[in-house]
């Protein structure tokens, strides 16, 4: 059966911390940073468990900031 | 399955709308508007109408909005946007107007403007962010603050007996003749972001055939002067906001 599989880019440098993308997710592929931050000092959003994503964008839609770019591959 | 084999443009699904710009928004991490202007942006790509757009910012967190989406704006004083957009509608007809307000922009300081635009059917379109506060200067009552709420000038919660009820000024805007669209959305969740992109496509639409008024209420959060985590935001907005601003098609004829 086909399966979908997606990855998502987050824009370090733009990201806020705010958590949206998180708690949108599904499939919880995502989560903030524990201790890293960026130039601004935001936990930023990152690819915790990058094997679950399905490229459904949810993340994308409720980013405020457009921090998020979303590819998403049909795999045999 | 290795990135770079997903990681390519034929399998692009979801990026920053082209017509926003690289300027870091001055928005407080999680706010609704950076979410509203990303759904602006797609849809004028969409209709291919950005050397046709002409919007107007307001007074409020919004007021930078021009900073951010790349096509043309201007910026009305507190209030004034529908008067503004009026005047532009009506010496460049063919262009796409639209205003863009916060609810005391809208709902306070703004309410003759509205009303009266709204009456009169210019054909612009009003994309009003409804978080029920006055984000910009410190979360002070607004019309629109739920019976009950504490904000920073009601620190025991809105006494409807001396400041009303909360405002429904789209309710009020449906009854007029020259209302073709009256719709309330929200941007929490991916289907209502999705939701949310329909009704302003078809209020930009609206605009440009000439067919009235239309106003898209964007039930919001203000997260910063509700004194919550994003999340706890729009939990709350649903559990709180929804059952006084009810989610739906008011008018849409
Ligand atoms: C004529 C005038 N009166 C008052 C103000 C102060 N003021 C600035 S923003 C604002 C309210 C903004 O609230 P809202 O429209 O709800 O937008 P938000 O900041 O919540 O997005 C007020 C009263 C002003 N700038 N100009
Ligand atoms: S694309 Fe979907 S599954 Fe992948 S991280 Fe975003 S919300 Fe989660
Ligand atoms: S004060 Fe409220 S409305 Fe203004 S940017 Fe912050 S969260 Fe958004």
């Amino acid at each position: 059966m086909a399966k979908l599989k997606g990855y998502v880019e987050v824009n370090i440098g733009r990201c806020k911390g705010c958590n949206l993308c998180v708690v949108e997710c599904p499939t919880d592929t995502l989560d903030l940073q524990p201790r890293e931050v960026n130039d601004r000092g935001y936990h930023y959003a990152y690819m915790k468990n990058p094997d679950d994503c399905i490229g459904c964008a949810n993340c994308g839609f409720v980013c405020p900031d457009g921090c998020i770019t979303v590819y998403r591959k049909k795999v045999l | 399955m290795n990135v770079n084999d997903i990681v390519n443009p034929e399998n692009l699904v979801y990026a920053k709308p082209a017509l926003m710009n690289e300027n870091h928004m001055h928005y407080c991490p999680g706010c609704s508007h950076g979410v509203v202007h990303k759904v602006i942006a797609e849809v004028i790509k969409e209709l291919d109408l950005q050397e046709k757009t002409i919007g107007i910012a307001p007074v409020g967190c919004a007021v930078f909005a021009y900073k951010y989406l790349n096509i043309d704006w201007q910026e009305a004083a507190h209030g004034r946007a529908p008067a503004l957009a009026t005047a532009v509608k009506r010496l460049l007809p063919d262009r796409m107007v639209f205003t863009y307000q916060g609810d005391g922009d809208l709902a306070a300081i703004g309410t003759a403007e509205t009303i009266h635009a709204a009456n009169r059917g210019e054909n612009i379109a009003i994309i009003f962010i409804n978080n029920g506060i006055y984000g910009m200067t410190g979360g002070q009552m607004a019309p629109t603050t739920l019976s009950n709420m504490v904000t920073s000038t009601s620190p025991d919660g809105r006494n409807v007996k001396t400041t009303g009820g909360p405002l429904k000024m789209l309710n009020m805007l449906a009854l007029l003749d020259g209302v073709c669209l009256a719709t309330r959305v929200s941007v929490h969740t991916a289907t209502a972001v999705k939701k949310t992109r329909r009704m302003i496509k078809l209020a930009f639409e609206n605009s440009m055939a000439g067919k009235g008024t239309s106003i898209v209420e964007v039930v919001s959060t203000c997260n910063a002067g509700w004194k919550m985590t994003p999340e706890a935001a729009n939990n709350w907005m649903v559990e709180n906001m929804f059952p006084v601003f009810p989610i739906g098609d008011l008018k849409n004829i």
